[in-house]
Formats: structure tokens, C-alpha cells, sequence
């Protein structure tokens, strides 16, 4: 009901007539803004999963070395946002950047300037964006190679497989519901951001919907644009379904042997860390050292704000609570399902995700409407009751900017837990249920612990996305309170969003901890040897 | 699982501990919803505090301030709604969250041009949309807003997105002087005349032009002054252009305003007025003029010596309601000649 909220209420708004919207958007805007959004998701889509899969099937299935190293680092891009990735690489590669002024050491400026690399286009944003984000499928991939049982490969094995053949034939195949659950998540991310694409010049569908609503005028149309969106996410996620409807990707009960690590040495093993490691640098090390760079050339570490540390304790504090509650509720509407799957839960389950694909703002718009509509009735009913009024609880205290993440991100939770129940075979509920175990003791001593990886995960991808919110952010926190998202917005929004560097740096830094936690508990001992 | 309720619900009350559901209508307090950032408004409220002993809280974001006004209904905590540009002034009105400002002495400092006639808004600050123009290679120094059409200008002009505020406020001028099929015309001139896709900022126009791309690029007067004075990093591309003053054929330079509205529902009603008269105020003007180098709405406060230096401002005279009736059809013209593309 909580995610329904917002989505019944941008429903209500698109039942507004907007006749005049429309027609010229339908001419003019639509068909270029789907090719656009097409050409942006498939390919972000594309190079995130062959970066993801690749980095995640090289580490988890061989041993090389520097590879515990790369654990740590991989998964560590998932700590900038899309937002500071596009400006960070633009400063780089724009006219007079660094890029630029490298070149024209050997090219007369004006020559250099034509070499150089337009970001601010569609590949651009594929590229930038797809570097930051690839971070969802390897660790959901990760997760998927590690614990493929060992026979399955030995079995290839024995069949002459070479490692290759194995990868293509077997790991992929069985890795796919958390490939799609990885490229999924990657897919709502692109879809929803209005930060990066828009300062990378591609009119999405997102982006529409922002100038339909600015500049026409017309929260109406912007609605009816969002549900068209809705629609269209909705069909990808039947489609993806379809697509994986007999694949069975349950443990083998006998064996839940964990596959051993191929070792990779010399050139092979060298081969194998670079590979891993180029990714990283660009998607995290770049930007970081480019925001130390900025921090450090202006003086932001001598003259520390201190409003910083209460925005970065506001941004923690929001994203945390977020956090336990998306977790909660997705540990719970997964559970049901399994427990007892019946139409109206599946309902619920499939509700659960659709927050993630309306776009932060429209969220923050659909959900002004029910949580000031309580708001207001609790003052309607204090003033009847003769108390005084005590003004607007819900939006004055903050807990409206927890509610819209945890709507927002509520279907990260619920898609990991997911990938993490189909893994665990049914037969174990009926075995437990067969020693007269009910299903709450199922639940602790079955599910939970092998559920661990899984709700890990989760806990970390929401954490970092609730710490890199934007607009919801924007629009419904209280008087007086920034995050620090916030916060290098109102610097961005003056075109100087390096004055912003350091309040970059401590979202980086608040998310590097997460981030690396995760990788240190992921990390299965590999099967014997 | 109940432990973990018990944890969320303790965190939860914690929260709400931690922000407070603070200052919602006391005395001596006025709350502002704005659209500009606070880091640039701060010190403003920093000395109206000083002057008044009134406290200022303040929220702001980069769009749906109305639509939230319209939603909190009677018990919205804003006293005073700020905006960046012209049309958002109209947005608040038109979601029905003002009241009229009634005040004598903000009626007497901004022309009625930059006025609600309904007394529902009003500017608070003027800055003019202009051309950053290469010193090498533009040898005019006066530039019409109708000659950016002018084939001469083929591939040699940067511009951010037709959509963005300041265009469309633009455009939506151009449209209130000469129509829309003309205004039609015109867009589609320009945009063949665009060095590049519409990209970046203001602040990037210049850079291009610097940097060779494109001969002249568009931007607000304040953006050239800031790179100049307060941006070491960024002043080399102001040096390599120079600021043109160009004008509507008979006409002024289109200016844009930001502007202040009073919430219909105002807790703090007297002191909401006392900030927008304040705002007006030559202290606070000045304050403006000198820290983000806008062109004072109160006539007799000196505008600051780089923004002087572009040359005497005529603003165009077309009232600025009229202006804000055209931006819708200003940004359809925009889809429609394909400018973004």
C-alpha cells in the first residue's frame, strides 16, 4: 500500500486532461526521446553486463594474483553518482580541460579541440554512466558464480570443456536470473536519472517529463508521460520473465560442493588483474582522485565547513533508517510469497518494484498528495479535539524523505531477496517441515543464513543509493536541513560544482565503507582443492 | 524479526528526535521556500537577521516548491516563495499557493513592468540574457537578438538547451514581439546556425568560444561577471571573450527576474512582508549587485563596475506577464524546429 501510494496518486494526476500537451509532444518530442532512452538502456545495458559478468567471473573463478585486492576494488564505482561521474569526466574531456590542454603539448589548440571526444552525446553517456553502474550486475553475478555447485563444471570437465566453453555453456546460463536482476536494476537507475543525462545533452523519456512539467506547465502531462513509462518498464520485466520462464536455478541438494578457483599465473594472471582493474580506475579512481585534486587545489580541507558534518550526519542518519525499513519490508513480502504464493501476494510482490522506476521527482510529486493528505488530517483532528495544531509532522520531521527511499528502492531488496530464495531449493522447506520444524524456525535456521549474501548486498545497494538521492531529497526535506547531496547540488546548480568537491568526497567516502564490508563478507573460501 | 522491528522503531523515533518538527509558526521567525541556492541567499538572510532580530529558515530545491505549497494547504509552514526566473513565478500562481503582497513600499521601489498587475509577484532582481562574443574574431559591437538568424552566423554559435529556463524566457520574449510563426522561423535560423548540439551552460558558451569552437555563445550577464572576478580557473574564458548588449529590433535587451511571491497560507504573514520589503531594500539590493553581480530592481542603487562595464542597459519594455503567457508555446517551438536535436 505504502508503494502504491505515490503511483495511485500520479494515476490521479494523469486523469487530469492535458490536451495541449500531447499532440506536440506525440509530433515532435516522443519518437526521438524513445530512441533515444532505447539506444541509452540497451546500451549502458550491454557494456555494464559484459563488464559486470566478466569481472565477477574472473575473480570468483580463478585465483590470481592481486585478486584479493580486486575484491575490495571492484564493486567500488557503485560509490559515485551517475550525477558526479558526468560532471567529473565532462571537466575532463571539455575544450581547455585537462584532456585538452595535454593535447595541444603536440596539437595547436584549435586542431586539439577536434580531437577530441564529444561526452556530451549518447555514447558519452552509455560510457559514463555504464562505468559507474556495472557494480549492480558484478555483485549480483558474483554472488550467482560463487556458489555454482562444483559438478556442474567438473562435470564439463570431463566432457572436454575448456574454461570458455564452461563459462558460455554453464556459469552463464546459470547466473542469468541474477543477471537480469543486476542489468534490471542498472536499467531503472539509467531510466531514472535526470542528473547525468541531461547533463550529457540525451533527452530521455525522463528528462521529457521534467520539461513537460517546467516549461509547459503541465504536471498533468508529466504524469501521463511517467505511466507511459510505468508501461513500458512493466513490459520489460514480462518480457525478461518470459524470456527466463523454464530456467531452474535451484542448488543441486546433493552436492552443494562450492566450484574450486582456476588458478591464473604469470602473463595469464597479469592479463586477468589489469582487466579487472581498468574498470575501477575509471569509475572510481578517476573521479575520486579528480574531486581530492579539486579539494585540495581550492583550500576545502584548510577551511573545513562545518555544516558539512551535520549534512553528512543527515544523509547517513535518512539513508540508514531507509535502509532497515526497505529491507524489513522486502524480507517480508518475499517471505509471504514463498510461504503461501497466492494472486493477491504476487500483486504486492510485483507492486513492491514499481518505485524504482518512476523517477525520483515524480516519486517526490506523486507522494506529496497521501503523506500531506495525513499530515493535514492530523491537524484537521487535533484542531477538532481542541489540541493545538501540531503542524506537519511527517514532511517537518524528515520521515517524508525516508518514506520516498524506501518506496524508491524498496525493489532492491525485494529483486535480491528473490534471486536469493529461487537459489534455495524447495526441497529444504519440505525436509525441515518433514522434521516438524515450522516456518518461522525455517526461516532462521534456513533461510536467513543462506539468505545472508543476498540481503547484504541489498543493504549496501540501498544504503548508497538512499545516500546518493537527489531530487526526492530536494523536495520534500524539512526547513533547514541539507544531506550532502543537497548540498553539492546547490554548488552544481551554480555551475561550480567543484566548490562541491568535498561534499563529494565524504558521499564517496560514507559509501566506500559499505561497499567494501560488503566485499569482505561476500567473499566464499573457495571449494577445496 | 522483532527485534529488528523494535530496532527500526527506535531508529525511526530517533529521527524524528534528531530533525525535530521544528519552528513551524513561532514569533520572530519567517520560513522561505526558494528556488535560488542558499549559499548565495545566505548572507542576505544573515543580515536581515542582523537588522531585524527575525530568524530565517529556509528550504530550497530545484523545482516542485508550488506543487509541495499546494499539497501542506493551510498548514504549510512558507511565509515567502523565491524564484530564479520568470516562470516559475507564474507556476505559483497559477497552482494558486500566493496571495497578493500588499505593500505601499515595494509598489513604490519595483516598476509596475516587473510586477504582477494582480500584485501576486514581484522582481526582486534583473539579470539580461547576452552574447559572449570572441575579442579575435567578432569585430561587431552591437548585436540584434533577430541577427542570430543571419546566415552569417552559420556554425559559429554555442547555446545551452532551448529548453532550459533562461531560453525559454528568451524565446518565449521573442514570441510575445513577433509571433509565433515568426518566432518559428527565427529558431530554426539559429538553430542552423549552432556550432554544436545545445549543451552545457552558460558559463560553458564561454569556454567554447574560448577554446574556438564557436564565435559567440549566450548567457546572463552575472555568469561572465563571476568567472571574471570570483573564478580564477575559469577567467581566461571570460578574458578571451567580451560581453554584447544585444536588443530586439526597436526594442531592449530581454532581462529575466527573479522574483518573490507571499504564501497564501502564511503563518508568519507580517514578517513574510517585512523580509520581501527588506529584499528590496538598498541594503539587500546592493547585497545582490555585488555579490551575484544582478542589476538592482530599485532604481539608485549602483549597479556593480563589471556589469557597468557591458554598457547602459535598455530593457526591453515588454511587460513581463506577456512575457510569461508565451512560454508554453516558446518551448513547444523548441520541440518542433527539433533545437535540442
Amino acid at each position: 500500500m505504502l508503494v502504491a501510494a505515490p503511483v495511485i496518486s500520479i494515476i490521479a494526476l494523469a486523469m487530469q486532461p492535458a490536451p495541449d500537451v500531447w499532440q506536440p509532444l506525440i509530433e515532435y518530442v516522443l519518437p526521438r526521446s524513445l530512441l533515444d532512452t532505447a539506444l541509452l538502456l540497451g546500451g549502458v545495458g550491454i557494456l555494464s553486463l559484459a563488464i559486470g559478468t566478466g569481472t565477477a567471473w574472473a575473480i570468483s573463478l580463478h585465483e590470481f594474483r592481486g585478486r584479493q585486492m580486486l575484491l575490495w576494488l571492484v564493486p567500488l564505482p557503485l560509490a559515485i553518482p551517475t550525477y558526479l561521474a558526468a560532471y567529473v569526466y565532462v571537466d575532463l574531456f571539455e575544450p581547455l580541460g585537462l584532456i585538452h590542454k595535454t593535447l595541444a603539448l603536440w596539437l595547436p589548440l584549435q586542431d586539439a579541440v577536434r580531437v577530441l571526444p564529444n561526452l556530451r552525446s549518447l555514447p558519452g553517456a552509455i560510457i559514463v554512466i555504464a562505468l559507474v553502474l556495472y557494480p549492480y550486475v558484478y555483485l549480483s553475478a558474483r554472488t550467482m558464480f560463487q556458489f555454482q555447485s562444483a559438478e556442474f563444471a567438473e562435470a564439463a570437465k570431463t566432457l572436454g570443456a575448456g574454461r570458455w566453453t564452461t563459462f558460455w555453456r554453464i556459469s552463464l546460463p546459470m547466473a542469468r536470473p541474477a543477471l537480469a536482476v543486476g542489468v534490471a536494476l542498472v536499467s531503472l537507475e539509467t531510466l531514472n536519472d535526470i542528473g547525468a543525462s541531461e547533463y550529457l545533452g540525451v533527452r530521455t523519456l525522463t528528462v521529457s517529463v521534467f520539461t513537460t512539467w517546467l516549461n509547459r506547465g503541465s504536471l498533468a502531462g508529466a504524469a501521463q508521460l511517467s505511466c507511459f513509462m510505468l508501461a513500458i518498464v512493466a513490459g520489460l520485466i514480462a518480457i525478461e520473465r518470459y524470456g527466463r520462464r523454464n530456467v531452474t536455478t535451484e542448488f543441486s541438494a546433493e552436492s552443494p560442493r562450492l566450484t574450486q578457483r582456476t588458478p591464473l599465473t604469470g602473463i595469464k594472471g597479469a592479463c586477468a588483474f589489469a582487466t579487472c582493474l581498468l574498470p575501477v580506475c575509471l569509475g572510481f579512481l578517476v573521479p575520486l582522485l579528480f574531486l581530492a585534486h579539486q579539494s585540495f587545489k581550492r583550500g576545502l580541507f584548510a577551511n573545513f565547513d562545518m555544516a558539512l558534518w551535520r549534512d553528512a550526519f543527515n544523509s547517513v542518519a535518512f539513508a540508514s533508517i531507509a535502509t532497515l525499513t526497505a529491507l524489513l519490508l522486502g524480507f517480508a513480502t518475499i517471505l509471504a510469497w514463498r510461504w503461501r504464493p497466492n494472486g493477491l501476494r504476487y500483486v504486492a510482490m510485483n507492486i513492491a518494484q514499481t518505485g524504482y522506476t518512476l523517477p525520483g521527482l515524480v516519486l517526490a510529486l506523486g507522494l506529496l498528495a497521501p503523506v500531506l493528505a495525513i499530515d493535514n488530517g492530523i491537524n484537521t483532528l487535533a484542531g477538532w479535539l481542541g489540541q493545538s495544531l501540531p503542524g506537519l509532522i511527517i514532511v517537518g520531521s524528515g520521515a517524508a524523505v525516508i518514506i520516498a527511499y524506501v518506496i524508491r528502492f524498496l525493489a532492491v531488496p525485494t529483486g535480491f531477496i528473490k534471486a536469493g530464495f529461487e537459489r534455495i531449493p524447495r526441497d529444504y522447506d519440505d525436509s525441515a517441515r518433514a522434521v516438524g520444524a515450522g516456518q518461522t524456525t525455517t526461516m532462521w535456521l534456513i533461510h536467513l543464513p543462506l539468505l545472508r549474501p543476498a540481503m547484504l548486498g541489498a543493504v549496501i545497494v540501498v544504503f548508497v543509493d538512499c545516500l546518493k538521492e537527489l531530487p526526492a531529497t530536494l523536495l520534500l526535506r524539512p526547513l533547514n536541513v541539507d544531506t550532502l547531496a543537497t548540498s553539492i547540488y546547490q554548488y552544481a546548480s551554480r555551475g561550480s560544482f567543484e566548490e562541491g568537491a568535498l561534499a563529494a568526497l565524504l558521499i564517496v567516502a560514507a559509501s566506500i565503507g559499505p561497499v567494501a564490508w560488503l566485499t569482505r563478507f561476500s567473499d566464499v573460501p573457495a571449494g577445496p582443492a | 524479526m522483532t527485534n529488528f522491528r523494535a530496532t527500526a522503531a527506535t531508529a525511526a523515533l530517533l529521527c524524528f528526535t534528531a530533525f525535530g518538527a521544528s519552528t513551524a509558526s513561532a514569533d520572530g521567525e519567517v520560513n522561505v521556500y526558494t528556488y535560488r541556492e542558499t549559499k548565495l541567499i545566505q548572507p542576505l538572510f544573515d543580515a536581515f537577521t542582523k537588522d531585524t532580530g527575525i530568524k530565517v529558515n529556509v528550504v530550497s530545491a530545484s523545482s516542485g516548491l508550488e506543487q509541495r505549497m499546494k499539497a501542506e494547504g493551510a498548514n504549510s509552514p512558507a511565509d515567502v516563495l523565491l524564484t530564479v526566473d520568470l516562470g516559475r513565478l507564474d507556476d505559483a500562481v497559477q497552482a494558486g499557493v500566493t496571495q497578493p503582497i500588499k505593500s505601499v513600499v515595494l509598489d513604490e521601489i519595483v516598476p509596475a513592468q516587473y510586477r504582477d498587475p494582480d500584485g501576486q509577484w514581484a522582481g526582486i532582481s534583473m539579470r539580461a540574457r547576452v552574447i559572449y562574443a570572441s575579442k579575435d574574431r567578432v569585430k561587431q559591437d552591437k548585436i540584434t537578438y533577430e541577427e542570430l538568424a543571419d546566415p552569417k552566423w552559420k556554425g559559429k554559435i554555442c547555446i545551452r538547451s532551448g529548453q532550459h529556463i533562461y531560453n525559454n524566457g528568451l524565446f518565449a520574449a521573442y514570441v510575445a514581439k513577433h509571433g509565433e510563426a515568426k518566432a518559428e522561423e527565427w529558431l530554426k535560423g539559429v538553430k542552423a546556425n549552432l556550432a554544436q548540439k545545445p549543451s552545457g551552460g552558460d558559463r560553458e558558451a564561454a569556454r567554447d568560444v574560448a577554446a574556438g569552437k564557436c564565435d559567440i555563445g549566450i548567457g546572463n550577464t552575472y555568469y561572465w561577471a563571476l568567472m571574471m572576478n570570483n573564478d580564477p580557473e575559469k577567467k581566461p574564458w571570460a578574458e578571451a571573450t567580451k560581453v554584447i548588449l544585444p536588443t530586439f529590433e526597436g526594442g531592449g535587451t530581454h532581462v529575466n527576474l527573479s522574483g518573490v511571491l507571499l504564501a497564501k497560507h502564511a503563518p508568519n504573514k507580517a514578517n513574510g512582508v517585512k523580509l520581501i520589503e527588506w529584499l528590496a531594500g538598498e541594503k539587500a539590493q546592493k547585497i545582490y549587485a555585488d555579490a551575484n553581480y544582478e542589476y538592482p530592481i530599485r532604481a539608485g542603487v549602483a549597479v556593480n563596475p563589471t556589469i557597468a562595464g557591458y554598457g547602459k542597459l535598455t530593457a526591453d519594455p515588454t511587460p513581463i506577464a506577456k512575457i510569461v503567457a508565451n512560454r508554453k508555446a516558446a518551448s513547444t517551438l523548441v520541440d518542433k524546429v527539433g533545437f535540442d536535436n
